[in-house]
């Protein structure tokens, strides 16, 4: 970690090397979408399959102009938010219980591992069969995903809580309702921060799978529907709508995470592994 | 040892009474590991009591034991002359490596205990102000432990624990892991804060100098396993005492030469153990 460390009289600073690079960024993007452009337009890739850059440019212009993406943006976003939080919730106290609980553990823990290395987005159709194409179906489908990401970090967090912290909780007087309250669930909130990234991730991929194996709105019934009409600039349109969003959100995440996690030693850390 | 009791002494603050404590060992869990063995000790009330002896002998184990976070094998526990069972309420504990909350601010450390007994909060964080002024911390009350220094920790740990005004405390090598004038500071911090009110202290340590400046008395533990108290030194030097100074006092420097025959035999061993 040199770079932390700035000398005084070692050239260029980090932070000005770090605020340079983005033009380096933008660049980088503008051959990718140049490089896109001339092999379209030039008729090297077909356009039919490959979609043109200008074409899907248009096309995410016309939904911002006449509005027509927001509602759909709006239900993805939604369902992405309450399959995260459900999931979260669900992660949270399953983790802390089980971590908690050796005997429910070792009676569950087959199972879970079981649950955990199936590919649960296979489990999408059986969600709209059970909630219609509805949100709901698409809510579960995230749920899913995000609660086992909740529930390892959490589950294992538990498990390596400081012991002298424990015991020092308990020399202090706390009661087994207030080591859950002030040890267990402090230091668990530090675990599903630690996994929020993920688990916002995955909870976006559970609304976007569930909508394009079914729904009747969202952005992945937009794309679904292109794609019925073979509409390739339309697709494109859509899968970089939900990769900004996907930045927008994953952007989001941090700030909330800067905010909470103050008590976190983040500086302490990077000097010690450098 | 000062074991007898005769019939107008005091209650003694706390009696290890033939304590022996087995674990299974590590590694093979067949295997039994006996850490201390029909280990003894009273501790007087507002005596400052040391345990020196060396690693791996079961210092810990005995103060772990003293607090009711580990219960022994065999033996009893006594606490101002009643027997112990489960957590030691009377006792602070001062733990070797950090133990305070990281997610909390020095302020709301010092608060944990107080909140736990259930006191209010505005008058709890009153308190813990006092107490953190009193260990020179006023100004870092809103400071998150990784914010602060070893020494400074151990200050917001000692608050923490004395605000609740125990009537015993345990150390396990709290100032181990400061530089030399660090632990100095706090060793004097520490005898000034004991001093005010003498509470009983049983302190654990592997560094003679700090045993003989801080205590009273001075147990010798032998060499584990089944490691016990072999001997003990009282330590009538005057108070109060300033840990640099006193070194150089010369009844300090023969009761150095004194513990440390006793406990070199110990330490020998020790080694001899590690290296078969």
């Amino acid at each position: 970690m040199s770079a932390s460390t700035p000398e005084p009289d070692a050239g260029t600073p980090p932070v000005a090397r770090v605020r340079a690079m983005w033009p380096w960024h933008l660049l980088l993007l503008a051959i990718v979408l140049g490089a896109w452009h001339a092999l379209t337009s030039t008729e090297v890739l077909p356009p039919f399959f490959f979609g043109e850059p200008l074409q899907v440019g248009r096309r995410i212009l016309d939904w911002l102009v006449t509005g027509k993406i927001f509602p759909h943006l709006g239900v993805t976003m939604l369902e992405t938010l309450l399959a995260f939080v459900i999931g979260t919730g669900l992660g949270l106290a399953a983790g802390l219980w089980l971590g908690l609980s050796p005997l429910a553990a070792r009676l569950l823990d087959p199972y879970i591992t079981a649950v955990n290395s199936m590919p649960r987005v296979i489990l999408a159709p059986i969600f709209a069969v059970w909630f219609g194409l509805g949100i709901w179906s698409k809510v579960l489908l995230g749920v899913t995903l995000v609660f086992f990401i909740v529930f390892f970090s959490v589950y294992h967090g538990v498990r390596e809580v400081s012991p002298v912290v424990l015991a020092n909780a308990r020399m202090l007087g706390a009661s087994r309702r207030q080591l859950l309250r002030h040890v267990y669930l402090p230091s668990a909130t530090a675990w599903v921060f630690a996994s929020l990234h993920a688990s916002v991730g995955m909870a976006f991929v559970g609304a976007v799978v569930g909508e394009y194996l079914g729904s009747a709105r969202g952005v992945g019934y937009l794309i679904l529907q292109a794609e019925g009409v073979f509409d390739v600039n339309t697709v494109f349109a859509g899968v970089i709508v939900l990769t900004l969003a996907a930045l927008v959100l994953d952007r989001l995440v941090s700030v909330v995470e800067r905010r909470l996690l103050t008590w976190r030693p983040v500086a302490a850390e990077a000097a010690s592994q450098s | 040892m000062a074991q007898t009791l005769s019939g107008n002494a005091p209650v003694p603050a706390l009696v290890l009474d033939r304590i022996t404590c087995t674990f299974p060992a590590r590694g093979n869990a067949r295997d039994m590991y006996t850490a201390v063995r029909a280990a003894s000790l009273t501790v007087q009330d507002g005596e400052f009591v040391s345990l020196v002896g060396p690693t791996g002998c079961g210092k810990s184990t005995l103060l772990n034991v003293a607090a009711g976070l580990l219960a022994p094998t065999q033996g009893e526990v006594q606490v101002f002359g009643e027997r112990l069972s489960g957590l030691n309420r009377v006792a602070g504990y001062l733990f070797q490596a950090d133990a305070l909350f990281p997610w909390r601010t020095a302020l709301d450390n010092v608060t944990a205990g107080l909140e736990f007994r259930g006191v209010a909060r505005t008058q709890a964080q009153q308190r813990a102000m006092e107490w953190l002024k009193r260990v020179g911390l006023g100004a870092h009350a809103s400071k998150y432990p990784h914010e602060l220094s070893g020494g400074m920790r151990k200050r917001v740990a000692l608050a923490q624990t004395w605000i609740l005004g125990p009537r015993m405390l345990l150390m396990d090598e709290p100032f181990s892991a400061l530089d030399v004038q660090t632990r100095q500071l706090m060793e004097n911090e520490l005898l000034g804060l004991w001093s005010q009110d003498r509470r009983c202290v049983l302190f654990v340590t592997h560094d003679l100098e700090e045993a003989i400046a801080l205590s009273d008395r001075v147990v010798v533990l032998s060499a584990g396993p089944g490691s016990r108290p072999i001997e003990a030194f009282r330590v009538d030097l005057p108070r109060p005492r300033d840990v640099q100074e006193i070194a150089l006092h010369p009844h300090f420097v023969e009761l150095h030469a004194a513990i440390w025959r006793a406990l070199k035999q110990e330490v020998l061993k020790a080694h001899e153990r590690v290296d078969a």
